[in-house]
Parts: C-alpha cells; sequence; structure tokens
C-alpha cells in the first residue's frame, strides 16, 4: 500500500508544481525569460490568501483577492521590469529576475515578519477522508481539483477561443502572428495575467496545506518549477504538465529511499541533471 | 593592522576569489552558473575534514582546490550538453544537491557542519595577509588570462559558440578550461576561508551566496577585472559601514541588481568606458 500512498501522494505535489510551471512556461515560450521572480509572486499569493482571509474570514474571498493581486503584480512585473530590457541578452533578464526576486522575498520579510503566519481557522489540513486505503486531506483534494479545473480551463480557452489561438500563434511565431493582426503587447500581459495567477492560487493552497505562510515559501518550489520547466523542454506546456507529476512522484519516492543519502529538495534537481544528461532537450523538447 | 581590519581584509580577500573565479566562468566564457557556492562549499568541507585529521594548511588547501576544480569540469561537461538558459538550472541545481548531501552526511556533521577546525598556524594579521596575497595573485591570473590568447578564445566564445567553432576554435575544452579555472578558485576560496572562520554551517553556501558572489560580478561589469575587483570590495564594505545597509543587504543587493541591469548592463565598468554600439 505504501507504493500507491507514495504514487498518489506525488501526484498531489505533481498538480501543485504544474500551477507554478505553466506560468513559467509561458513566460519562457513567449519572451525567453527565466521568470525567477514567479516565487515572489507564489508567495504574494500565499500571504494575500492568509491575510484576507483571517481578516474577513472568508476563504473563497482571500483567493479571490490572491490571484487577483497576483496577477496585477504579474503584469507591473512584465511592464515594469521585463519590458524595458527584452532587446537585451537572456543573460540580463535573468539577472533582473533574481535581483527582482530577491526584493519581493526581502519586502516581505519586513512588512509580514519574518516568522510566517498561520490561518486563523484551517481544520482542512487536518481532516482527511480515505480514498481506498490512502488518506488524503481536504486541501490535497483541493490542490488536485483545482489544478486540474484551471490547467484545462486554459487548454479550452488557448484551443477554441479567438484570443486562445492568437496566443498561441504568437508564442510559434511572433512575427507572422503580428502581420496577422494579432497585438503581441496584449499576449504578453494575458501571458503574465494568467501565469501569476496561477502562481498566485498554487501559493494559497500550499499555505493552506502547511497552514504555515513564510517569506521565502517561494524559493524551494519556484527553483523546482524552473527544473520542471527545463525538464519538460523549456517551453513546452504539454511537457512540463508531464514532468510536474514525474517529478512529484520522483520526489515522494526518492524522499523515502533516498533519505540517508539527499533531502528532497535536492532529488528534483539530480533527477533533471541526470535527464538532461540523456536527453538534454527535456523530455518531450525538440532540438 | 587591528583584529577587526585583519577579519575585513579576510573576508574582502575570499570574496575576491571567489568573484574573480566566477567572473572566469561567466564573464571571460560566458557560461552562466547560478552555483559557485556549491564549489566554494566543496572546496571548504574537503580543506575542513582533512584539516580535522591533521593533515597540514598547504595539503588541504591543494586537496580543496582540486576537489572543487575535479567537480567544476564534471558540471562543466554539463555546459557541453546544455546551453545558455539549461545551464543556468542546471548550475543552479547542482547548488541544492551539494547542499541536500551535505546536510544528511553524519560524517560531515550534517546540519552542524563541522567545527573546531585547527587554526592555520598564523596570527590573524598574517593570515589575513596570506589571503590578501591569494586574492591579488589571482587578479594578476584574471588579467593574464585576459589578455592571453585563451582569453580572446573565451571572448570568441562567449559572442557567438558556433561562430567561434567555425573558425576552429575547439569550444568544448575552452569551456571546461574556463569551469575548471573558475570552480578550482572557489575551491581555494573555500580552503581559506575555513582556516579564518574555524567552523563550517552548510547554509553558508545556499543558493543565497551564489547570487551574492553574482551580484559581485554583474554590478562590477561581467568579464570586467577591474570592475569585479572594485564592486566586490565596495559590496564587501558596505554592511561594515552603515548598520542599515547590514540589515537590509539582500534587499540593497536584489535592488542594485535590478537597477544596474537596467541602465547599464555592462555594470560599473560599462559607465567608465561606454563600449561603442554593437
Amino acid at each position: 500500500m505504501l507504493f500507491a500512498e507514495l504514487i498518489v501522494k506525488g501526484l498531489v505535489y505533481g498538480c501543485m508544481y504544474a500551477m507554478m510551471a505553466v506560468g513559467l512556461t509561458l513566460v519562457y515560450g513567449l519572451l525567453r525569460i527565466l521568470h525567477i521572480a514567479h516565487a515572489g509572486v507564489f508567495a504574494l499569493g500565499a500571504y494575500m490568501a492568509v491575510t484576507v482571509t483571517n481578516a474577513t474570514g472568508s476563504l473563497a474571498f482571500g483567493f479571490v483577492i490572491a490571484a487577483a493581486v497576483s496577477a496585477v503584480a504579474g503584469i507591473a512585473i512584465y511592464r515594469l521590469a521585463y519590458q524595458p530590457i527584452l532587446h537585451h541578452s537572456a543573460f540580463v533578464p535573468m539577472v533582473v529576475s533574481i535581483g527582482l526576486f530577491i526584493v519581493m522575498q526581502e519586502g516581505f520579510r519586513l512588512i509580514f515578519g519574518a516568522y510566517g503566519i498561520a490561518f486563523d481557522d484551517n481544520p482542512w489540513y487536518v481532516a482527511h477522508v480515505d480514498l481506498a486505503g490512502i488518506s488524503l486531506t481536504y486541501v490535497e483534494i483541493a490542490m488536485v481539483v483545482m489544478s486540474v479545473v484551471l490547467l484545462v480551463g486554459f487548454g479550452l480557452f488557448a484551443g477554441l477561443t479567438r484570443a486562445g489561438i492568437g496566443w498561441r500563434a504568437t508564442v510559434t511565431d511572433p512575427q507572422m502572428a503580428t502581420s496577422f493582426g494579432v497585438d503581441p503587447v496584449r499576449v504578453r500581459y494575458l501571458n503574465f495575467l494568467f501565469g501569476s495567477a496561477l502562481a498566485g492560487i498554487a501559493g494559497g493552497l500550499v499555505g493552506l496545506l502547511n497552514n504555515y505562510v513564510e517569506p521565502t515559501m517561494g524559493g524551494a518550489v519556484s527553483y523546482k518549477a524552473l527544473a520542471i520547466v527545463v525538464l519538460g523542454g523549456l517551453g513546452s506546456v504539454r511537457g512540463t504538465l508531464i514532468a510536474s507529476l514525474v517529478l512529484g512522484v520522483v520526489e515522494s519516492f526518492g524522499a523515502i529511499y533516498l533519505a540517508d543519502i539527499f533531502d528532497r529538495d535536492a532529488i528534483g534537481f539530480l533527477f533533471l541533471i541526470v535527464v538532461l544528461m540523456v536527453r538534454p532537450q527535456g523530455l518531450l523538447g525538440r532540438r | 593592522m587591528s583584529a577587526y581590519i585583519a577579519s575585513l581584509v579576510s573576508v574582502i580577500g575570499i570574496n575576491l576569489i571567489l568573484a574573480l573565479g566566477l567572473n572566469i566562468i561567466t564573464g571571460f566564457c560566458g557560461q552562466v552558473s547560478l552555483g559557485h557556492a556549491a564549489f566554494y562549499g566543496l572546496g571548504a568541507y574537503t580543506a575542513a575534514y582533512l584539516a580535522k585529521l591533521g593533515a597540514p594548511l598547504p595539503l588541504t588547501l591543494l586537496a580543496g582546490t582540486a576537489m572543487a576544480g575535479a567537480i567544476g569540469i564534471v558540471v562543466g561537461l554539463t555546459s557541453l550538453r546544455v546551453r545558455h538558459d539549461f545551464l543556468a538550472v542546471t548550475t543552479m541545481g547542482i547548488g541544492f544537491v551539494f547542499l541536500g548531501f551535505v546536510r544528511k552526511q553524519k560524517w560531515l556533521g550534517g546540519e552542524l557542519g563541522i567545527s573546531g577546525i585547527p587554526g592555520p598556524g598564523l596570527d590573524a594579521v598574517p593570515y589575513a595577509l596570506l589571503i590578501a596575497a591569494f586574492a591579488m595573485a589571482v587578479a594578476a591570473l584574471s588579467l593574464w588570462i585576459k589578455l592571453s590568447w585563451m582569453g580572446f578564445t573565451f571572448d570568441a566564445v562567449a559572442d557567438d559558440e558556433d561562430a567561434a567553432r567555425t573558425v576552429g576554435v575547439n569550444v568544448s575544452t575552452y569551456k571546461l578550461t574556463a569551469f575548471g579555472i573558475g570552480t578550482a578558485l572557489a575551491g581555494t576560496a573555500g580552503g581559506l576561508y575555513v582556516y579564518f572562520a574555524r567552523i563550517i554551517l552548510p547554509d553558508t553556501f545556499d543558493f543565497v551566496q551564489s547570487i551574492a558572489v553574482l551580484t559581485m560580478v554583474v554590478i562590477g561589469g561581467t568579464g570586467s577585472v577591474w570592475g569585479v575587483f572594485a564592486s566586490t570590495i565596495a559590496l564587501t564594505l558596505l554592511p561594515e559601514v552603515s548598520r542599515a545597509a547590514a540589515d537590509y543587504r539582500l534587499l540593497i543587493f536584489g535592488a542594485m541588481l535590478m537597477l544596474v541591469m537596467r541602465f547599464s548592463p555592462g555594470g560599473l565598468a560599462g559607465l567608465v568606458h561606454r563600449r561603442r554600439p554593437a
């Protein structure tokens, strides 16, 4: 039974990674920027969820605000930090992104304190249900449901609507899409809006899962999300989704069977490095 | 020279070796590394482990340097397989793998690190001068590499790998050389740090440390020896000069990274002599 439980727990984490990593993949696919500051957006979402929920008593309202504020933050990051330097080589935006991430993390420490905040009323992270012998908390179930709903919703949007088709066209060939009347700047805004809202919701959910929100919480998750994006073949959404789930499962097994040699965070990167040695283009990437 | 000045000189010297080492990899050869602290740590752990066994300073320093350089070349191999953005994430990963490994090893002290390391056999002031001498030697080595045939080749690889290959540059050899030299220097810095601090903790070598070194390189001007030299000294002294700067050190580093990249991607060196538009 341990085997099945490890797989299920791994998939739960995989769903959370997917919500983070899709935003990163979209940014990379469109702008070729390693958006490390995504971690800050994730933590911002968590802080919004916890403070608004504690202030109003409504979890739903807390998450709506978390998604909205994260989306606005994402757009602001694009407009103020990235847009002025897009003409430089990839190194420049990456360094800006690192700087921005540090500033956000330190900002949270100054504003909300270094010791972290818990939800006043959070019965869902301990309350659990048994599914065929595997016990899952309500938050874990919510994580899976939310990520499936949001990502399927996004898939339908990208596949079926005019705006979604314009978006995909821009990712494939910005120049061609522009000459067919797609506004590339609007696509970028949409991109940051959606990816950042997802990261904010993921942050709120992780806050609920651990019942704890702290300034550095974005770090480990988003470094792993970066690893996933590379693993999936930078810029490939399908690869990213598969890589998220695979990494979640690999980690959950590694944390048990390699516990004496490596900690949990190292296992994900070890897996990444091994995969890249065999397939430098990532799991589904094309050369 | 007071004990305080001696410790300042030691820290500046160690940071100079780290930053100039990274500058060879990222600045000269154009290979992004976000895991420099891992090699610093490799050198430190190797030196500390041997020092506890009773090995003398020259031997431990050499072993730390060799260990970091050897692993650095192995990591450099990844730069032959993956490029640019992949490499940034891979080197970041190396840092986490190193930390995750060290933290779980009981024989390396786990989370508590290694303490009770014997002294260098020198007083604080002569030891600080020794570190300073190492730093000067590294600066001289950097200048020599930059002006040598190898420096021009690094430049070509950094500028356009494929073009360099077309004109007959063995790109792989030069990338591995850059990784080998840069990471070996980080190992030396680690060994020197061990005898200075006499205790090492895993967290000293975390991602934040890698970013701090990268900050010194980027703000000085990626690839400019004098720029990196000046910015490393300035950024190391900054927290000493003002109490506020010490409390908000990371915030200031982050803000500086953003502002420098926004207004002068060439760093301080770029401000001094503005390059012709390419």
